[in-house]
């Protein structure tokens, strides 16, 4: 009997639908995959390294440029792990702020998955309509901070200023018209013969493995395990919101789609429940080592402008210590591991990169499968590769 | 989970495994001999998932190295910490076999700090390039990288 012969493809790193320099060495059998090796690191900038080197303030625009495509959410963990590390507490406020931030750059994350996602499978239409209502929010990042995909908003001790009533009337703009848009997604995926023949049963995990593999996020919901940091270890007034965590039962990539979906429908909760009950108050902490004095005092105040000066140039010292926070970014469990030595910049800075564990995972989902699911696959674990490759 | 009770009975199990535990970070220091036994003791106590591995270099301290393993059960949503100290040249031994979390991040702290995993599956370079030059995330290589007056010429990089 002859020999069973392997062929050896190459997938990536120039792979459109690989979203980004994702590489995929795929071994084949006809079209049976028998063996992924993904190969990363295309993508390294070395942001824990140029951490190192900067000060604490300068480090969140570095942070925009992990997950870019949910950059407020990045944001928010690097600030609450300098925040917990200097022992700051942040003004309901800006914490509020900064909830809305953050869940608008989950929309913008799962908006882009969606799309991309669809059109990788053949659905061109989808992209289109997730890309329009994402324009919506690229224009209230504009009105908040000047920047459509990489915000800058929060500084360490608060937000850079206050809502502008533009921003507010944005917001609920957004959140009265979004419902109809999710239907519409719904109406062009969920039902779908084609669809869900291409996304059932496909790349399927258990709760068991998700969890030894470190999957994270909606890719570990859509297998059973109802683990949201936002719910398990609530931070920035995220217990003050009602909201459900989606779970899945099959941990396929027709589970991930509709876990991601639901998400959707709660983060638009969260949005509008801290819109409405915004509280009033300063979004900056009051702490004058660490809080920005507002450009009014610097206008007339010399001794302000030397403070804005000495607090942007300089930055703030952190004590010694070690802290690990979580947060919940848009692909899962985003966590930064800051180590202080008493000066301006970390003394090491670790990015736990939930699209890390979730690209790990590939050789597993992949293995056995035909060579058209792997597309599929790749995009329903929503990796981004600014994120794996830091 | 009560993390004091967990440590009281690892500690029964393995004696000498755990050289002190930090109650206000939850965090246990490991003693080098005993760390595999401990890593399974750990995992047997319901800590499923190794959310990651942090390496930090203390130079010039001796030991030069901190490894951070970061632990969570995800039945109570406890997390763990577990921190080992080891020397530059030292193998630890891997844990890849108990989480398969680990095979990436003993690759990555590999790759960026240098310290070599006995017993991992597959221990290559994961973000830099297989003749890379240096381990980029210790103290001594310069942020500017090595051969930074030299130009960069991308044929000479061998890849696995």
């Amino acid at each position: 009997m002859a020999e069973a012969k392997t062929i050896t493809l190459n997938m990536g790193p120039h792979h459109p639908a690989t979203h980004g320099v994702l590489r995929v060495v795929l071994e084949l059998d006809g079209e049976t995959i028998v063996k992924a090796t993904p190969h990363i690191g295309y993508l390294h900038r070395g942001i824990e390294k140029l951490a190192e080197h900067r000060n604490y303030q300068q480090i969140i625009p570095l942070t925009d440029r992990l997950d870019y495509s949910s950059a407020s959410a990045n944001n928010i963990g690097y600030c609450l792990a300098v925040e917990k590390l200097m022992g700051i507490e942040v003004p309901k406020r800006a914490q509020y702020l900064r909830g809305i931030m953050a869940e608008l750059a989950r929309f913008m994350g799962h908006q882009l998955w969606l799309g991309t996602h669809a059109l990788d499978i053949g659905a061109m239409t989808v992209i289109f309509y997730a890309f329009r209502d994402r324009e919506m929010i690229m224009k209230i990042n504009e009105e908040i901070s000047g920047y459509r995909l990489t915000p800058t908003f929060f500084r360490i001790g608060g937000v850079a200023h206050d809502a502008t009533d533009e921003f507010i009337k944005k917001v609920r703009e957004f959140v009265k018209w979004f419902p109809k848009a999710l239907s519409g997604y719904h109406t062009l995926l969920t039902e779908n013969k084609i669809w869900t023949t291409r996304t059932m049963n496909i790349g399927a995990i258990t709760a068991k493995e998700a969890v030894n593999y470190g999957l994270t996020g909606p890719s570990l919901r859509a297998s059973g395990v109802a683990y949201d940091v936002r719910k398990a270890f609530p931070y920035s007034s995220y217990d003050d919101f009602d909201f459900k965590i989606p779970v899945g039962e099959n941990g396929d990539v027709y589970d991930r789609y509709l876990v991601r979906m639901e998400e959707f429908t709660q983060s638009l909760a969260i949005i509008h429940q801290a819109i409405e009950n915004l509280p009033e108050g300063p979004v900056q902490t009051d702490n004058p080592w660490i809080g920005n004095p507002a450009l009014s005092d610097v206008e007339k105040d010399i001794s302000a402008l030397i403070r804005r000066f000495m607090i942007n140039a300089k930055g703030p010292n952190a004590p010694q210590g070690e802290v690990y926070q979580a947060v919940e970014g848009a692909k899962g469990e985003l966590g930064f591991y800051l180590v202080g030595d008493g000066s301006e910049h970390p003394y090491r800075m670790k990015v736990r990169a939930p699209c890390f564990y979730l690209a790990s995972a590939i050789p597993r989902l992949m293995t056995g499968h035909m060579i058209a699911d792997a597309i599929a696959i790749i995009g329903s674990l929503d990796v981004v590769l600014g994120e794996i490759d830091r | 989970m009560d993390t004091q009770s967990v440590v009281a009975r690892i500690d029964r199990k393995h004696p000498g495994s755990i050289l002190k535990f930090i109650k206000d970070a939850n965090e246990i220091v490991a003693a080098a001999g005993s760390f595999p036994q401990l890593m399974k003791a750990v995992h047997e106590e319901n800590f499923d998932m190794l959310v990651d591995i942090v390496g930090i270099d203390w130079t010039p301290r001796i030991p030069r190295f901190d490894l951070v393993y970061l632990l969570l059960s995800t039945a109570d949503f406890t997390r763990l910490r577990v921190r080992l100290q080891t020397e530059e040249g030292q193998e630890v031994p891997t844990v890849s076999d108990i989480w398969h979390s680990a095979n990436w991040g003993e690759r990555e702290v590999y790759d960026l700090l240098g310290i070599s995993f006995s017993g991992h599956p597959d221990l290559r370079r994961i973000l830099t390039w297989k003749n890379f030059d240096g381990h980029p995330l210790r103290k001594d290589f310069p942020l500017q990288g090595k051969h930074f007056d030299k130009p960069f010429n991308p044929e000479t990089i061998e890849d696995y």
